[in-house]
């Protein structure tokens, strides 16, 4: 299994937020997790990635067979992990460029390797600038800066396609993406699947999983998953609302 | 909360780097006693064979020194100088004159090839030309000849005072007369070495020019004195670096540099400044109070300084530009970093005085540790300068919760033709902008690097291709262990 995770409870500044997570995931899926507002869909991606104040108070986070609760960030992205933000954030002054040979090389000397030598790494960047519909002129451009919504995401998948992570977390990427942009994000995502990686898909909604067809759905409420079921489940919840799965739990 | 712990811990890691030129050269030096008094001044005259009107400009800066009290508005705090407990020249001890590099002590090329500077011609960097002064005087300056082919003068400024008299002394305290300031009196008084450059009418200086600064021996002040005049349509790029041993002690540096720019000439002046900064707890570093100015004399000159700070345990420095010719323009580019207990009090002066003189100032200011960084600046437009404008441009970049930025600028226009803009942001590093780093498996010392970078980006770029590398490099190096 490449990730397994085992009865997570995680708080924020003493606040409990996942109470009781579990979830396995293999080589070649891509699972969605979905759920209401507020229910701790991005503490769940926040915890996998390490970030600092989210507290695991109990459980475990296995990866690639190893216990990464206390694993630093960039060890983590470095193993493999990678996260799509929801909102990323900007960085005046680095350009896209300059950013991504930063990490592809601390990658790579986390690997054991040289660095990228400058001819490749820019053919690199043309090949997966092609995937999501990138400009050129983007890429000279400072991190971020700037940016409207659709850019943002589009580089998000854009530095995952450079990285080629493991494990690819998306948070909300499809918000704020109007259908021509999410289909190219959807693209990009469905080009870079295989046998060898996974993606957990964190949504609100279901439009993003016509696109990128997933090969479980989980429902998360309070802190944990309460359902979990195949594509079917996406469209049942979309007809019938989140409500649905509350007036199931109150009745439990 | 946890923001902020998290914060302050890279940010200590980050800034907590040790200084890498801390070596001290052991070689034989000749100096004076301590303190100061007329036959100091006149025992650095004698040595350096000086004509009797430069010891009598040296004795009346001194008599004036005498009458004038240390400036106290920069915020700036350091125990008082005892100017008496300071040695005022040492030189190192070597064969009277050096016809080649054979000729310099291969001590002193030792330590130049340390810092990184070859003084050897042929493993050079390919166009620059370098002065190396360490201590009192200049050891070596490369690349002359090429540069007589061009009628440019390039040599140390005791030098010039022997081949170049005239020059010497028609634009010496020109720019920065001896009364302007404590500091600009003292150095008029005792200055020893720096280095002297003349740009002929229409000549371009083909390759860089740079001067390399080593304090060495202790207990000593470094006083230098720097002249660049581009004549009519000359042009020169030219650069200084700076760095000293590592001590307990805190040692002086009252530096004077005069750049004149005549009609239609550009001159770039460049620092990397990187005196040592005293050590994690505020103990020993320079005390560095400089005085820089150039005068745009004729129609459509241009004077631009870029400076990188890093260095040093209190600077104390305002890099200015006199916009006299119409049509002129003054720029000021400076990134300044502090650290640990580091002080900078820095900015710059633009006088228009001419008509349709434009000024542009960009300063990013970027304190750690438990630091002070303050941008200090004025703008001033005189009556005659017609349609003068300005362009001022201060941000701060704080890294942790226990060091300061200040902002003071001085805006007065006397004329209302003029048009002044004036921006200023103060900033964090985010922990959303390291963790988005560290997300894409960049440690949290190199995100940093990267993100203070990128702020300082627009600066930096102004320096030359040779040197901005360097100074990148410098400024992650600063900030090593100060993040958290």
């Amino acid at each position: 299994m490449l990730l397994n995770i085992k009865n997570l409870h995680v708080s924020i500044n003493g606040k409990e937020i996942l109470r009781g997570f579990n979830l396995g995931v293999n080589n070649g899926e891509v699972h969605a997790i979905m759920g209401p507002n507020g229910t701790g869909k991005s503490t769940l991606a926040a915890a996998i990635t390490g970030r600092e104040g989210y507290e695991i108070t109990s459980g475990e986070i296995i990866y690639k067979g190893q216990n990464i609760n206390n694993q630093s960030p960039d060890i983590r992205a470095n193993e493999g992990i990678f996260l799509s933000f929801q909102y990323p954030v900007e960085i005046p002054g680095v350009s896209i460029t300059n950013f991504m040979r930063t990490a592809l090389n601390a990658k790579r000397e986390f690997e054991g390797l040289p660095a990228i030598k400058a001819g490749d790494f820019l053919k690199k960047m043309e090949e997966k600038k092609k995937l999501v519909d990138i400009q050129s002129k983007l890429t000279n451009r400072s991190v971020n800066e700037g940016f409207s919504g659709g850019e943002k995401k589009k580089n998000e998948i854009f530095q995952m396609a450079m990285l080629e992570p493991t494990l690819a977390i998306l948070d909300e990427t499809d918000s704020g993406l109007d259908i021509d942009a999410l289909k190219v994000v959807a693209n990009g995502v469905n080009a870079l699947r295989s046998d060898k990686n996974a993606f957990i898909i964190i949504t609100h909604y279901q439009r993003l999983l016509d696109y990128i067809v997933p090969d479980f759905v989980h429902v998360m409420f309070d802190g944990k998953i309460v359902k979990s079921g195949g594509k079917g489940l996406a469209i049942e919840l979309e007809k019938r609302g989140y409500d649905w799965i509350k007036d199931q739990m109150a009745n439990r | 909360m946890n923001e902020e712990k998290n914060n302050g811990k890279i940010i200590e890691e980050v800034t907590s780097g040790e200084y890498k030129y801390g070596f001290f050269t052991d070689i034989e030096t000749e100096t004076t006693p301590k303190g100061l008094n007329e036959d100091i001044i006149g025992f650095i005259s004698k040595k350096k064979n000086e004509p009797e009107w430069l010891l009598e400009y040296r004795l009346k800066a001194y008599r004036h020194w005498l009458t004038i009290e240390e400036p106290d508005w920069a915020l700036l705090n350091h125990p008082p100088i005892d100017y008496q407990d300071i040695i005022y020249y040492a030189a190192p001890v070597q064969k009277k004159t050096l016809d080649s590099l054979n000729e310099v002590d291969p001590e002193l090329l030792d330590t130049f090839n340390k810092l990184g500077i070859s003084l050897d011609e042929q493993k050079m960097l390919t166009g620059v030309a370098v002065d190396a002064i360490i201590d009192s005087v200049s050891v070596k300056t490369t690349f002359q000849d090429t540069l007589s082919k061009h009628g440019i003068i390039f040599c140390s400024f005791s030098e010039a005072v022997q081949n170049h008299p005239e020059l010497v002394k028609k634009y010496l305290g020109k720019v920065v007369p001896y009364t302007d300031n404590y500091f600009a009196a003292l150095n008029s008084a005792v200055f020893s070495d720096g280095s002297f450059c003349y740009i002929p009418k229409g000549v371009r200086c083909p390759i860089e020019l740079s001067t390399y600064f080593r304090i060495n021996a202790a207990n000593t002040g470094q006083f230098e004195r720097t002249l660049l005049v581009a004549d009519e349509g000359g042009y020169v790029s030219y650069l200084e670096g700076c760095t000293a041993p590592q001590r307990d002690e805190n040692q002086l540096h009252a530096a004077i540099v005069e750049i004149i720019a005549h009609a239609n000439s550009e001159v770039k002046y460049s620092t990397v400044q990187n005196w040592y900064p005293g050590d994690k707890n505020g103990k020993g570093g320079i005390y560095n109070f400089v005085t820089k100015r150039g005068l745009c004399e004729g129609y459509n000159s241009k004077i631009s300084w870029t400076q990188v700070e890093t260095g040093s345990a209190i600077t104390w420095k305002y890099p200015s530009c006199i916009l006299r010719g119409d049509n002129s323009i003054g720029e000021f580019y400076s990134v300044a970093v502090t650290n640990n207990y580091q002080q900078a009090d820095t900015g710059t002066k633009m006088i228009h005085i001419g008509s349709n003189t434009k000024s542009t100032i960009i300063s990013k200011g970027i304190s750690a540790g438990y630091s002070n960084n303050s941008y200090r600046g004025l703008v001033r437009i005189s009556k005659k300068a017609d349609n003068a404008r300005n362009f001022s441009q201060c941000d701060s970049l704080l890294l942790g919760d226990k060091c300061g930025a200040h902002t003071f600028p001085y805006i007065k226009t006397n004329n209302s033709s003029a048009i002044v803009e004036h921006e200023a942001t103060t900033s964090k590093i985010s922990e959303d902008q390291l963790f988005y780093c560290q997300q894409r498996g960049i440690d949290s010392e190199k995100a940093i690097g990267l993100i203070v970078n990128g702020y300082a980006k627009e600066v930096l770029n102004k320096l030359p291709m040779e040197f901005a590398v360097e100074a990148q490099k410098l400024l992650a190096i600063t900030l090593e262990g100060s993040v958290g």
